[in-house]
């Protein structure tokens, strides 16, 4: 089957049990996104298939034949971070950072639904993505940085 | 490394279907195979091993997706099944005439599940129960005779209302209690043709059959949910209360719709979630409620009667209460909005 990912079209041969999750990581060799839960329960395998946030975890590969899958991989564009990469440093929105790449990809998602209205819609509608760590405040003001309409932070910042 | 899909699920046949006739001619010719939507409760029971079919039937292309407004003049809105949550809940006609069906849509799992999960899996989506999905523990419905690990084990989430002997396990959808308290009519398509089934007949409490969750045959598709649009001059709304404020199951749920007229109610409805092993269309309370004043006093009567018939066993009988108080701040909290 042919796998349409971060605008590049990919052939594999997989098992019809294959997730798309594991399809990325262990197929692909786009281990960004991450494997968490595997049960659809805590948002660290976060992608977008046609434009939409959806779980990595719970797709077959095999139904994504045709769709355009964007991963973490694909959002830095020649080479520079994504404003919310950018801002996620900036904030230090993270700890261990595993479930960062979904919870990026999540947020990407949000700006774009139009649902980062304020802190409260923030944290609402970012629920699905779970961090042990618990940097729940630092995602939050990384996100609303950038639906504030802010590059993320200056490169040097917070690190 | 975690372990494989190859190692933990069942091997199976994955089709595309092009047609709906097509797509239930298939499942309905193999009693193992089974129609694949949204994904979100059948792929994570299939990798537990819960479900194991030889064939799945991907109906995700079908011409299934989609909501059409009253435009028949039946005040009727349909709702395609392969619409998702998210879609139905950003609907025009939702968010005005329908605020309970959003709420419990918003209500209901994340952004991402809702996606992805279609209106008419989300009817059809399996119990939370842990015994259910563990495959080492006893279940009636997972296993018909193999007793039920819930009854005397940990059951703090499961059922009060429509219970049996054989199983205590809740229905875990926010949307299919908004859609009982509204009288929605579940659209099937079946290999001897199509039906219509009021979703308030569609599920079925499990009695000695805790397997046999629906009317529906083997084969046979839901296709769309048709909604009425209640009159102007009724405010609905759903109430979740849950362990957090957001991505979680329902302890307990009301789904309430009042038409109050001069103070008097002269249409209720209301339906409750996280308490029953159906989505509980609570018509005692709905006769307590008629042609009463819409007071605090007449929602305590009707909550009392929601609950009147609970049979709470001792990690859950905190639910008896918790239900009883949803259901009157469910409905003082539309009674308080302009009519």
């Amino acid at each position: 089957m042919v796998l349409r990912v971060n605008g590049v079209s990919r052939e594999l041969t997989v098992d019809t049990r294959v997730s798309l999750l594991d399809a990325l990581r262990d197929h692909l060799g786009l281990t960004g996104t991450k494997k968490g839960c595997d049960q659809g329960a805590c948002g660290a395998c976060t992608v977008l298939v046609a434009g939409k946030r959806v779980l990595s975890c719970l797709i077959l590969a095999a139904a994504c034949g045709g769709r355009d899958v964007l991963t973490i991989e694909g959002l830095p564009a020649d080479g520079t971070l994504h404003p919310l990469q950018q801002a996620f440093l900036h904030r230090d929105a993270f700890q261990c950072g595993y479930c960062t790449p979904g919870q990026i990809m999540s947020a990407v998602a949000l700006l774009a639904e139009g649902r980062a209205g304020s802190d409260a819609d923030i944290r609402e509608f970012m629920s699905g993505n779970i961090c042990r760590c618990g940097a729940y405040p630092n995602i939050v003001a990384a996100i609303r940085d950038v639906a504030d309409g802010g590059d993320g932070g200056s490169d040097d910042a917070g690190i | 490394m975690a372990a494989t899909a190859e190692a933990t699920m069942r091997a199976f046949e994955y089709v595309r279907a092009t047609g709906v006739r097509e797509a239930v001619a298939a499942v309905t010719a193999d009693p193992a195979a089974a129609f694949l939507a949204g994904g979100t409760t059948q792929v994570d029971l299939m990798r537990d091993g819960v479900l194991g079919p030889d064939l799945l039937v991907d109906i995700s292309d079908l011409p299934l997706r989609g909501i059409t407004g009253d435009t028949r003049g039946d005040g009727l809105l349909r709702v395609g099944a392969l619409t998702t949550m998210e879609e139905l809940a950003a609907d025009a006609t939702v968010r005005q005439r329908l605020p309970a069906v959003r709420e419990a849509l918003l209500a209901g799992a994340s952004p991402q599940l809702r996606n992805m999960a279609t209106i008419g899996g989300n009817l059809l989506q399996r119990t939370r129960c842990r015994y259910f999905r563990d495959v080492s523990c006893a279940c009636n419905k997972r296993q018909p005779g193999s007793g039920c690990g819930a009854i005397e084990g940990f059951h703090r989430m499961h059922a009060i209302l429509g219970t049996s002997q054989h199983c205590i396990a809740t229905h875990a959808s926010d949307l299919a209690v908004a859609l009982t308290a509204l009288d929605a009519v579940v659209q099937v398509r079946g290999s001897a043709g199509d039906r219509a089934i009021p979703l308030t007949e569609f599920y079925l409490v499990p009695g000695s059959t805790p397997e046999v969750e629906n009317v529906l045959a083997h084969g046979e598709l839901i296709t769309a949910v048709d909604v009425p649009l209640p009159p102007v001059g009724t405010v609905s709304a759903y109430l979740k209360v849950r362990d957090r404020a957001s991505y979680e199951f329902a302890l307990a749920s009301a789904a309430v719709a009042l038409t109050v007229t001069g103070g008097e109610i002269r249409a209720a409805r209301l339906a409750l979630g996280g308490v029953a092993t159906v989505p509980w269309r609570a018509r005692a309370a709905e006769e307590v409620l008629l042609g009463t004043a819409a007071t605090e006093a007449a929602f305590r009567a009707a909550a009392d009667a929601a609950v009147a018939q609970a049979a709470p066993r001792a990690g859950n009988a905190f639910k008896v209460e918790l239900a009883r108080r949803t259901v009157v701040r469910a409905l003082s909290s539309v009674a308080g909005k302009r009519l």
